[in-house]
């Protein structure tokens, strides 16, 4: 049985059974408490430079099929779980989970104990590791956990973005005969998407209310976005700390009050910067599929699904020019906000889930809208 | 929205008795509605039948009812009590259809009472299956193709259109019961009938076949505000066509993608809002197709269900206790999560452990019986386990079931292996164990069982982890071998049998190995948040967050799964000793897998493990928790089995000393003390082999009780009136291979039985209660009828059973509870029984005489006096309590679960579940007790008789009283003869096999309203089994003594004389007080 090692930049080591790719690959430790999802979080762009542990004990059970992917390919560093199947039961599988993230060289260290480390990284905070199903020595990781950058500071979405702009016209598709699923929207809406780390389900589902998208790289200019001339400017999740992002931020100013714009994860981070707040990064994130987030306007609460490192400050935020729309119920902090003046708002969760609860959908429709109302 | 100010008093019905399909899982949800509702100032009115329950104690409400749950009675209380509302959703099925029942009467609305947790629309939109259908396909919901049927016409034709299988089930009936799969017309026709008769409003629901598909659960809440969230999502391991309740489940479901998961998430929200669930809990099943991913929902439970009990425990979320607080107008974001206190209870608890639950079956008890797995549950409990991984959970699971076989040793026949694959029976699971071991391929299992591969691959990976284990030498074992093993949930003992040696053995060089358990803490949230909750379970690994405190502190070894003879009335004892030890200010500690149970709440006591009740799982926890002491007296024979082996280990047992719990057991050493205390018992006498059975038997005289030692619930036990029965019995005991010897004891016929409950603190002793049973001795004391105070005893009878129980107590050095069963013959007194424990009439004596004794053993067990409780006993110290009113319990049968069986009562006990009538006299007792029980006895009509020759004297009294009530008679030719003799009008009526049209006939036609049916004694007729067994589809009472038929005819008479009325406890116990 091949062995594996998680060593973490504080000393702590684990060693288990490698179950993926023989590789080596460092990130920061992150956790997610999800108990389905496993292979949309593989794939979302956002785990860019994180080894992620997941909290579900039995990992792979289901296998993977390449309709569940939420982009071109695993992101993770690395994955490190309680017990991952060999065997993928599921009438949509195409091959096993361990085959798919073999191929794309990514390590798995699996039956350690992975409850003792998650409380290790709520106690102590993320912290950077290496995995590595190579290297036997445990100091030698050790010592290379804490040579890698911090995230603090990073940018990665400059790294995981579109080399090109592309257009995307597939909408969310049943994933059983028996899906109750409206059908898409006659396109009505041009969008143009700014690529940070984009899932494919933001795209699928602006698609399915109704848009048109146009998905352009990081960096594309104000100028250039509004030559597209779109009806609404959509600002994706992606990895990393949003303070790097300075000129992402300055374009999403030019941009702000020419166009409505919807922003997810790092797109409210990068609207809370655009709007002179600040950001900081949370002890252990949030990364899972119940948090509780209540919608200030409704006053309904909504089950969401999370991924994010970093947040607004809500203190930070001009209370004259930005409104609070969500807040989380589990530790208060800022889930979404809208401008007082301007068509543009943004929540830090993930209303296209996947993974995760579909209770936050009314958000694409509330884009629509909020074009719409442009037109009118 | 905060709480409701316009309602103060509220109505909760209970879910009465115990029975198949309704087990303790309701008094955890009543207990837990019941408090939450007093912590926020509303006053409780509880209604519930069953005495043995937590809820019903007084404390509980501010007014308890132990009364039966007709709509006549229930209105009575309402007119009484006046209530503003009524939760009709945390009482089971009975609790809901008691609802609509008052409500469709028009009851709630003439007293002002509104219905919250569910409304009445929302109780038929999820109950008719018709408007169900017609809800969620309006919803884009798809259900298997059905069609409602009252005849068998219709029901000929849906199967000829879509096909056999076809799926039966009766409208309104608890558990499946009645329904079946019916694979040809013949099979049609026969389950049809039997439905139709069992649905109270005559229709069975016809449906296609959905056999061999992947089943769910979701546990939903929803809130006021239509605030949504899933508490739990449950895989069936048996695919669709076994009943959920006999189905092995584990959560959180497995084998879904989030796509998946989340399609089923949007459709149980949907079917809420569609049913109008405005607030509480509901439960939703689906169905998947494995092979298209086609999705079907099943059905709902617009109420608190067994499964969200089993939600609850699985994820530490309390569903009942938030289903309370929402209908009282909380939203879900209001409530604080108890186990993080930080967050609320609005979001989705997430689990890093797998829960596996197994049902405990009983079909030993019903001879006759069909084992065969369906659409009706058949099972009498479950046990549940956490684990990190399936393997661990599946398997602890396995032991917590306490089969009595060692695990892993069994012998079985590798050509029954396919049939037993095919057909699922209780044995399902070790036979996909005999599988593997015997080389099928998990392909070849699922072609046969239609079992997830998933699922099959964790069997097998744990199979195989077994045979390797077993190849390397016990000396050669590694830390690493340990470690894989201990994390397949492989127990030591199994480990011993496979390297032949002791289970200690194991323990110590495992230990020495440095593997040892350590115990994760259930918190909702997989770390997410700090817990604060100590409700553990064991693992092996790395980190072990038990976190003991440095108090004084006492563990509780509980009853684990509800089984005949150890139900909810041990888990009531363990709750209070747990109450009471906190009351004490000693930290209380609870062991127990029972995910039905109050005991395994988790704020029921300080700390809780749930935990096979093992000798290895009791020891981990006592290695880790270090107590002052243990408390094996009040679970029923599970731990006290594990007594003297823990007391061997250096565990400190506390109350009665187990070795004198063992010289109770044990003949030879019982049977000096008795004659050295100079108390009669019945001549007796034991044997290991069928000869030296004769031998006794011939020498103490037939007929003659036989049974083996350390027993609960009279099992295997036989009254034998001959040799070649002594034989048999011998035959089939020594098979079971316990070391123990067999006891055979001379039978007492026609005797009095009397149960007695004393306390004793090692000086002093107190008679609790002296029972008097109403079927005579022969028949299982938890079978019989009992009346408190007794009705027909002399005081100086009284006054031999209480002198013989206080020198019984003082001999054995009671210390706690002690229960005595005696038996009265032409005027003496014999000692069948002594067990220094707590037994099964102690929350009835409890609640007749208002004395919380369970709560008195455990002062006694930690140290105080008899004399330290005055203030709870009326000032007694000895001598007796005394009861203020009339008070009669019931045994409640599952015979109409199990067609065939013949329901003649005997010295094996085959009751689920018991209920307590109160009334001014033993009459009106009993016939609420009857009515309680489900078989109300008729005010007028037509007795028939069949008595057997030694009983015709008596029989002329008690027709008399009948003749006398109004009654026609019908008789048997003997039986009639006898009657007539005495000058009484009779009809005579041909027995079965005699000819046609014979007494089934005329009870099949309605035309019998009571049946006096007493056994000819040796052997059972088929012609007896015949009657009895249509009574009891046709739910006509079958009394079976004499003792039993004179009880009747008084309650017949009460029936006629008294006004309804009723008294809650908390009323009878101030009597009580009260001076004189």
């Amino acid at each position: 049985m091949d062995s594996a090692i998680l060593a973490l930049e504080d000393g702590t080591v684990f060693e288990g059974r490698s179950f993926g790719a023989p590789a080596e690959r460092a990130g920061e430790v992150v956790f997610n408490t999800a108990i389905t999802g496993y292979q949309e979080v593989f794939t979302d762009p956002s785990y860019s430079g994180q080894i992620v542990v997941l909290t579900h004990p039995q990992i792979g059970n289901y296998g993977a099929c390449s309709e569940d992917s939420e982009s071109a390919r695993a992101y993770i560093e690395g994955l490190v779980v309680r017990e991952f199947s060999p065997l993928a039961s599921n009438w949509r599988s195409e091959e096993s989970a361990a085959q798919f993230l073999s191929r794309q060289g990514i390590p798995i260290l699996s039956g350690i104990d992975t409850r003792a480390l998650v409380r290790h990284l709520r106690t102590r905070g993320v912290m950077r590791g290496v995995l590595s199903a190579v290297e036997r020595n445990a100091h030698t990781l050790i010592e290379r956990a804490r040579g890698i950058p911090t995230m603090a500071g990073l940018d990665l979405a400059s790294r995981v973005t579109t080399p090109a702009i592309y257009h995307w016209d597939k909408p969310v598709e049943k994933c059983s005969p028996s899906e109750r699923l409206a059908p898409p929207a006659e396109p009505s809406h041009h969008v143009v998407a700014y690529d940070f780390g984009i899932k494919h389900n933001i795209l699928r589902r602006l698609v399915h209310v109704g848009c048109r998208v146009t998905v352009v790289p990081a960096l594309t200019s104000a100028e250039d976005v509004l030559a597209l001339k779109p009806d609404g400017v959509f600002l994706s999740n992606g990895p990393g700390d949003p303070e790097p992002l300075v000129a992402q931020v300055s374009n999403i100013r030019k941009l702000i009050g020419r166009v409505p714009i919807f922003g997810i994860c790092l797109g409210n981070q990068l609207l809370g910067l655009a709007a002179g707040g600040r950001t900081y990064k949370l002890k252990f994130g949030h990364r899972g599929a119940n948090h509780p987030v209540i919608n200030k306007l409704t006053n309904r609460v909504e089950i969401t699904s999370h991924n994010h490192g970093f947040a607004v400050d809500p203190d930070s935020l001009p209370a004259g020019e930005t409104e609070i729309t969500h807040m989380n119920l589990n530790d208060g902090t800022l889930e979404g906000f809208r401008f007082r003046n301007h068509p543009v708002f943004c929540v830090q969760y993930h209303p296209e889930a996947a993974p995760g609860p579909h209770d936050s959908h009314y958000l694409f429709d509330d884009f629509v809208r909020l074009m719409a109302g442009k037109h009118a | 929205m905060p709480r409701r100010t316009d309602i103060h008093r509220i109505l909760i019905p209970g879910s009465g008795p115990i029975v198949i399909g309704q087990a303790c899982e309701f008094d955890y949800s009543g207990t837990q509605a019941c408090k939450a509702l007093r912590a926020d100032g509303y006053e409780v009115i509880l209604v519930n039948s069953n005495p043995a329950t937590i809820m019903t104690d007084p404390d509980l409400a501010n007014r308890t009812y132990v009364e039966p749950l007709s709509r006549e009675y229930l209105t009575e209380i309402i007119r009484r009590e006046r209530p503003d509302a009524l939760l009709s959703t945390v009482g089971g099925q009975t609790g809901l259809n008691l609802s609509v029942e008052l409500a469709e009467a028009g009851v709630l609305e003439e007293f002002g009472v509104e219905l919250i947790g569910a409304n009445i629309q929302a109780i038929k939109k999820a109950e008719d299956r018709l408007l169900f259908k017609d809800a969620m396909r309006s919803i884009g919901l798809e259900t298997p193709q059905s069609q409602l049927v009252n005849n068998e016409r219709d029901a000929l034709d849906f199967a000829t259109r879509v096909g056999y299988p076809a799926i039966l089930r009766p409208s309104f009936t608890l558990g499946g019961s009645g329904g079946g799969i019916a694979y040809n017309r013949e099979e049609l026709v026969e389950i049809l009938e039997r439905g139709l008769a069992l649905s109270p409003v005559h229709e069975v629901l016809i449906e296609e076949s959905v056999l061999g598909w992947k089943e769910f659960e979701l546990e939903v809440m929803r809130d006021l505000a239509d605030n949504c969230i899933i508490i739990c999502s449950i895989e069936n391991f048996d695919p669709m066509g076994v009943h959920t309740g006999d189905s092995i489940t584990v959560a959180p479901a497995q084998t879904l993608t989030d796509r998946e998961y989340q399609m089923m998430r949007d459709g149980a929200i949907r079917c809420l809002r569609e049913i109008g669930v405005d607030t509480g809990g509901s439960n939703v099943q689906f169905a998947i197709d494995p092979k298209t991913g086609r999705m079907v929902i099943i059905e709902m439970n617009p109420r608190v269900s067994r499964s969200s009990a089993l939600a609850s425990k699985a994820t530490g979320f309390p569903i009942a206790k938030i289903a309370a607080k929402l209908a009282v107008g909380y939203r879900l974001d209001e409530i604080r999560n108890d186990i993080t206190r930080k967050t609320p209870a609005c979001f989705e608890p997430t689990i890093d452990y797998v829960v596996a639950k197994i049902p405990k079956w009983q079909f030993e008890k019903f001879p006759g019986a069909d084992p065969t797995l369906g659409t009706q549950m058949k099972s009498v409990g479950e046990v549940m386990a956490i684990g990190r991984t399936f393997k661990e959970a599946l398997w602890k699971a396995l032991r917590s079931l306490e089969t009595g076989k060692a695990f892993g040793s069994e012998s079985y026949d590798p050509n029954l292996i396919p049939q037993k694959l095919i057909t699922a029976t209780p044995d399902r699971l070790n036979y996909l164990r005999y599988a593997f071991a015997n080389g099928y391929s998990a392909g070849e299992i699922h072609e046969m069982t239609a079992i997830d591969p998933w699922f099959l691959e964790q069997v097998k990976e744990a199979v195989e982890m077994e045979r390797r284990l077993e190849e390397i030498p016990f000396e050669h074992a590694t830390r690493e071998d340990f470690l894989h093993a201990k994390r397949c949930g492989i127990s030591d003992a199994q480990l011993a049998r496979g390297w032949e040696t002791k289970e200690l053995v194991v323990r110590e060089r495992r230990k020495q190995a440095g593997v040892r358990a350590v115990f994760n803490r259930v918190d909702t949230c997989a770390a997410e948040f700090e817990s604060f909750t100590p409700y553990l379970y064991s693992s092996y690994e790395s980190d072990c967050e038990a976190d003991p405190t440095a108090r004084r502190k006492v563990l509780i070894l509980g009853s684990g799964p509800n089984r005949i003879g150890q139900g909810i009335e041990f888990d009531y004892c363990c709750c209070h000793a747990s109450f009471a030890l906190q009351e004490f200010g000693i930290e209380s500690i609870m062991v127990n897998c029972n995910p039905e149970t109050v005991s395994t709440d988790y704020d029921t006591s300080d700390r809780l493990y749930f935990e096979p009740l093992t000798l290895e799982n009791v020891l981990n926890i006592v290695d880790t928790e270090k107590p002052d002491g243990v408390i094996v007296q009040f679970g029923g024979q599970t731990p006290l089995t594990l007594a003297l082996p823990l007391k061997r280990q250096g565990v400190p047992i506390i109350g009665t000393d187990p070795e004198n719990i063992d010289l109770a057991e044990d003949r030879k050493r019982f049977g000096k003390l008795l004659d050295d205390l100079g108390i009669p018992s019945p001549a007796n006498g034991t044997a290991t082999s069928g000869e030296e059975a004769c031998e006794v038997a011939r020498r103490i005289g037939f007929p003659v009780l036989v049974r083996p030692s350390y027993v609960l619930g009279g099992r295997a036990m036989v009254i034998a009136y001959d040799e070649e029965a002594v034989r048999t019995y011998m035959r089939e005991a020594m098979s079971f291979s316990h070391d123990r010897p067999v006891l055979i004891d001379r039978f007492l016929e026609d005797a009095t039985e009397v149960d007695v409950d004393a306390l004793g603190d090692g000086a002093g002793v107190l008679v609790a209660g002296i029972m008097e049973h109403i079927e005579e001795a022969g028949v299982h004391s938890g079978d019989s009828s009992c009346v408190l105070p007794s009705h027909s005893l002399g005081e100086r009878q009284l006054a031999t059973i209480q002198d013989y129980t206080v020198r019984l107590a003082l001999a054995l050095q009671v210390v706690g509870l002690m229960n005595v069963q005696y038996a009265i013959k032409d005027g003496t007194v014999y000692v069948l029984e002594v067990n220094p424990r707590a037994s099964r009439t102690v929350p009835y004596v409890s609640k007749a005489t208002g004395v919380p004794l369970a709560k008195i053993a455990v002062g006694l067990m930690t140290g105080k006096k008899l004399a330290d409780f005055k203030h709870l006993t009326g000032r007694r110290i000895s001598g007796c309590l005394e009861a203020p009113q009339c008070f009669v319990k019931s045994p409640v049968f599952p015979f109409h679960k199990f067609p065939g069986v013949d329901p003649a009562l005997g010295p094996e006990m085959r009751s689920t579940g018991e209920v307590m009538g109160v009334g001014e006299s033993f009459g009106e007792a009993f016939a609420k007790a009857q009515l309680s029980a489900g078989t109300p006895l008729p005010d007028k009509g037509t007795v028939f008789f069949s008595v057997n020759d030694r009983h015709k004297a008596e029989l002329v009294t008690v027709a008399r009283r009948f003749v006398d009530l109004g009654f026609q008679l019908v008789a048997t030719r003997g039986t009639a003869s006898a009657i007539k003799a005495a000058g009484l009008p009779c009809k005579t009526v041909f027995k079965f096999n005699e000819g046609r049209p014979n007494c089934v006939d005329l009870l099949k036609a309605g035309s019998l309203h009571l049946i006096v049916y007493t056994s000819t004694g040796a052997h059972s007729f088929s012609d007896e089994k015949a009657i009895r067994r249509t009574a009891v589809l046709q739910r006509v009472p079958c009394i079976t003594t004499m003792s039993g038929a004179r009880a009747a005819v008084e309650a017949v008479a009460s029936r006629r004389r008294d006004p309804m009325r009723v008294w809650s406890l908390q009323e009878i116990h101030e009597r009580a007080q009260a001076p004189a």
